[in-house]
């Protein structure tokens, strides 16, 4: 099991590695020259290439690639071009912040409703019930987040007082029912993008365990009905949908776009947009791995816990 | 027999839902179980035995409802009883012992907890106490260690260990009925009659009645006191298993009776068979159902359904026509049973296949193994095996799974590569690896396969299937005219119409199926056919009926059987010579009769005598082989068999590798025992008293 962990964190090194390689390269490719984008037009040619000496960018791109990423080992992630040239490692960090806080959130109020809709929908096979189950949650799943969001917003927000209104920015020193109704919305328009896949990746899990011999012997045990679903069946039924939970995780970390911006909230997705818009390559980097991080963990710890909920593996 | 019955099923009706209609999968049935009695109910596949039997713990499939009749446990009637109240039930009265054990434990979670489970629910105890008495039940199971088996999880024990874990389960409250789904079925057959020991033991010891489900009629002569036979959802017949067996009057009992492949040395004859299919529950015939397979049918069985009549106490019987042959007017006859085969002998001068010292082992050679020369990553499954086929010959393989009888077939056809040794075929030396051998030797050798459902493209009809060997195999037939002939004379002679050819496997049966696969062997005249268990997952009465075949055509077309089997009874029946398998490495080898005869290894012996035979008067042999056979991966030193073996006789056997003996007539055993020792232990003492230590 150790050696198990170990080699899987090797692999999520080498990922980090090849990924670091690729965002170098795509922003190698992105049209436009950053020092012309940020000086203006009317820039010398002299207080272009003393911006590039600046940000270090006057150097081949391989010798780049090799000090930013020294660098950025080492805790220094380069400077913004705007916004007076700020670190870039608070101002992610900071945003990371808020990004985690809407990514628990969602997997707070997603993954149970998800995973009883799912346990439902399967015991109830071919009833009315599965089939409501399983049209609303398609359905959510079939509209943008733009438009449930925006209905959510219409719907509840505008009718509830003090319930989450979009916000400018998140209140720093926020208490915990602050933070809830902040969040709420958004991570219900989040939830609904993740309900679909989740709940019918378990309907399908639970009626695969269901056919399989053991839990006829646990119901011939006598054992109560729930005993058998939550004991026998679950356990196993959810080991394929804690795999997609965990890489549901890092998309919410990193891939919140459109319903960041909807509601105005300052996670890393809204952050990463305007970095790729500006061309402020050493955010966008920034951004992307610390993304790709969280993906890459999110991974490790599924992987993990398959293999500790699962015997067969764990005793190998 | 007298008082209230355990169970008692009154004219039991269970529909099945297919599509949008209600089917009729079980009709009519009545069945009693007294006390202390153990029911067989024997059937073949698809007669519905294990519907019914999970119906009498009033268990059921999502789509099957019972449609009429009556359950009674102990006089009550458990229909009447809501989910609930079952609950109560089911495990406490009522308990299975399931036919895959593997699949029938929880894979999560350990063996312990899942025997607690049911002791802490119906006996309300605490959960430490629950786990105390599952390690104590493991330990009546007879299970060496029960305290490390209980913290195991289902996937580390063997199959016997998990039967055995199931049983315990079963066992662990005080049951009225246990119900023995094919609890063996896919146990080796020395680890079933280790199983078939316990569950006689301790079923008397728990005062239970039992309903013992199987097809294997040899199970049921060894195990039951009364037999109800199953065809079609109907019961043929039912009475106790001492005259039901010496007597057995309905047609369709004795055939399949008949038809399990006995050898009579020197004598090649064909077993009697029950010819055609069991009909689908979806088209039963109107009259008895088993009229269109009767060879003893007239127009009134076709017309009218015969009732289920006692013809004498204690004995029931649906035949229109019993009468006739209680009283011995009308002989049944089946087949072409006891007819002569015709055919050329053995030519014992020419072989078609020789291995010389053929090895293979399993496992990856990584940088780490080649330094440190470490091995025990290895797995060793045929170590230096020579066998010899002869001309017009079949050579019977047989060992317990785990034997490498599989891997030294596969190894000869190629879809392994053996490591060292010589394969020769019709004399000439062949390479080891598939991709070097050339066409003439892809097309003398072909395989049959276990399972006939897996070997068939299901997207080509059989006519394309066999049209594709034979213009990959046949290079004499190019045109379209002459491939066409040869599929018709193909199926011909695997007894199929010509109609066949435009069927897809889905629409076979699994005999059928078989028979498109040995069509399919002999599409090319191979010179050697390697049948990996080919009967194995068919009923008694198509497996004879494949057998016969499989003799029929050797003396037709010449050819050669390799015929691996763990069916004992299957490989005396067809094999003129066989080799016996342990670990990896031949233990003895000769003539059928003479391997069947004395002496024998005592491997071999303990093979022998852990089959049930289908005759309540004959009891089984009372050699069994305690344990598992160990991996190949931690061979044990000297005589490999020594761990287990019944006649051990001292150390020498730990210490040093047994040699050949020479038993007569090529007949060769590898023991220490010398022969005539052998031989006095074998026929002298009727039971082998344990070999002591350090002699």
């Amino acid at each position: 099991m150790f050696r198990y962990i170990l080699r899987r964190f090797f692999l999520l090194i080498i990922t980090m590695l090849i990924t670091s390689a690729i965002i170098f390269a795509l922003t190698q490719i992105i049209p436009g020259d950053v020092a012309r984008l940020i000086l203006g037009r009317d820039a010398s040619e002299e207080q272009l290439q003393k911006l590039r000496a600046d940000f270090g960018l006057d150097v081949p791109a391989p010798q780049q690639y090799a000090n930013w990423l020294m660098g950025f080992v080492k805790g220094d992630w380069g400077r913004s071009f705007t916004g007076g040239n700020q670190q870039v490692r608070p101002l992610v960090l900071d945003r990371l912040g808020n990004s985690m806080r809407l990514a628990l959130m969602t997997m707070v109020i997603s993954v149970p409703l998800s995973v009883l809709l799912g346990v439902l929908a399967a015991l109830y096979e071919n009833t009315w019930i599965d089939s409501l189950i399983s049209l609303v949650s398609l359905s959510v799943v079939g509209l943008p987040e733009f438009v449930t969001g925006l209905v959510l917003i219409n719907g509840i927000a505008l009718g509830v007082r003090g319930l989450g209104l979009p916000a400018t920015s998140v209140v720093p020193q926020a208490d915990l029912g602050d933070w809830i109704r902040q969040l709420i919305l958004p991570a219900m328009t989040a939830t609904f993008v993740l309900l679909g896949y989740v709940s019918r990746l378990t309907r399908a899990g639970v009626l695969d365990e269901l056919k399989k011999p053991y839990v006829r012997t646990a119901v011939l045990k006598g054992l109560p009905g729930r005993v058998v679903i939550f004991k026998h069946v679950l356990r196993n039924a959810l080991l394929p949908t804690i795999t997609v939970i965990a890489i549901s995780f890092g998309w919410l970390i990193g891939g919140l776009v459109v319903i960041e911006s909807v509601y105005n909230y300052p996670g890393l997705g809204a952050l990463l947009v305007d970095a790729v818009k500006q061309k402020n390559l050493f955010l966008l980097q920034a951004i992307v791995m610390v993304t790709i991080f969280f993906f890459a963990v999110a991974n490790l710890i599924a992987d993990v816990l398959y293999a500790l909920l699962n015997p067969r593996i764990r005793l190998e | 027999m007298n008082g209230t019955p355990v169970i008692e099923a009154k004219n039991l009706c269970i529909d099945y839902k297919l599509g949008k209609h209600w089917i009729n999968a079980v009709r009519d049935v009545s069945l009693t179980i007294q006390p202390l009695e153990m029911h067989g109910l024997v059937g073949e596949s698809g007669s519905g035995k294990s519907t019914l039997a999970l119906a009498l713990m009033r268990y059921m499939a999502k789509n099957a409802r019972i449609s009429s009749g009556e359950i009674l446990l102990d006089g009550e009637n458990l229909l009447a009883k809501s989910e609930a109240e079952m609950r109560k039930i089911w495990g406490r009265y009522l308990s299975l012992v399931p036919q895959d054990p593997l699949a029938a434990l929880n894979p999560s979670y350990t063996i312990g907890n899942q025997i607690a489970e049911i002791t802490q629910l119906h006996q309300g105890l605490s959960w430490r106490e629950s786990l105390r008495r599952a390690v104590e039940m493991l330990g009546r199971v007879k299970i060496a260690d029960p305290e490390a088996v209980a913290r195991k999880y289902p996937h580390q024990l063997s199959g016997g260990m998990q039967q055995r874990v199931t049983i315990a389960m079963a066992l662990s409250t005080q049951p009225r009925l246990l119900v023995l789904d094919e609890p063996t079925t896919a146990l080796d057959v020395t680890t079933q009659a280790v199983i078939l020991d316990l569950f006689r033991e301790l079923i008397r010891d728990n005062n239970a009645a039992a309903l013992y489900v199987t097809h294997d009629l040899g199970v049921i002569a060894q195990m039951c006191d009364r037999v109800t036979v199953l065809y079609a959802g109907e019961v043929m017949a039912s009475g106790t298993v001492e005259t039901l067996y010496k007597n057995p009057v309905h047609p369709y009992t004795t055939g399949l009776l008949a038809s399990i492949p006995r050898s009579i040395p020197g004598v090649e004859t064909r077993l009697p068979t029950v010819e055609g299919v069991a009909p689908s529950l979806a088209e039963r015939p109107s009259g008895c159902v088993f009229a269109p397979r009767c060879p003893a049918a007239i127009d009134i069985c076709r017309a009218q359904k015969p009732t289920l009549d006692e013809f004498t106490p204690g004995r029931m019987v649906k035949c229109h026509r019993w009468p006739e042959i209680v009283s011995g007017e009308l002989k049944l006859e089946f087949g072409s049973a006891g007819q002569p085969i015709p055919g050329a002998p053995p030519d014992d001068t020419q072989y078609v296949l020789t291995t010389d010292n053929l090895s293979k082992r399993f496992g990856r050679q990584t940088l780490w193994t080649r330094l440190t020369g470490d091995d025990s990553q290895f797995v060793q499954a045929v170590d230096d095996v020579s066998i010899r086929v002869r001309a017009r010959s079949t050579l019977g393989l047989v060992g317990e799974s785990g034997s490498g009888k599989t891997t030294l077939a596969r190894c000869i056809v190629g879809l392994d590569t053996a490591d060292n040794g010589e394969i020769v075929l019709l004399e000439a030396a062949i390479p080891n690896e598939l991709a070097q051998r050339p066409q003439p030797v892809l097309r003398e050798l072909q395989m049959i396969f276990q399972n006939p459902n897996d070997t068939l493209n299901p997207y080509l009809t059989v006519g394309q299937a066999l049209e594709r060997t034979i213009r990959r195999l046949d290079s004499s037939r190019t045109t379209w005219g002459a491939i066409q002939a040869r599929i018709t004379e193909l199926l011909d002679a695997v007894r199929l119409t010509a109609e066949y050819a435009n069927r897809y496997p889905a629409e076979l049966s699994g005999g059928e199926k078989q028979r498109i696969a040995i069509a399919r062997a002999f599409a090319a005249n191979p010179a050697l056919i390697v049948a990996d268990e080919p009967t194995s997952s068919l009923d008694v009465s198509v497996q004879a009926v494949i057998l016969n075949l499989l003799k029929d055509l050797r003396a037709k077309e010449g050819a050669s059987y390799l015929f691996i089997s763990h069916d004992l009874r299957a490989v005396s029946y067809l094999a003129d010579w066989l080799v016996v398998m342990y670990l990896g490495q031949i233990v003895e080898e000769g003539d059928t009769s003479h391997v069947y005869g004395f002496p024998s290894h005592p491997y071999t012996e303990a093979l022998i005598s852990s089959v049930p035979p289908p005759d309540p008067t004959v009891k089984t042999g009372l050699i069994r082989l305690e344990g598992d056979i160990p991996s190949a991966a931690h061979i044990p030193s000297g005589c490999r068999f020594h761990t287990r073996c019944p006649r051990k006789i001292g150390a020498i056997c730990e210490e040093q590798e047994p040699p050949w003996r020479d038993a007569g007539g090529d007949h060769r055993i590898r023991c220490h025992i010398p022969i005539d020792e052998l031989i006095t232990l074998q026929t002298g003492a009727p039971a082998p008293v344990p070999a002591e230590e350090g002699q």
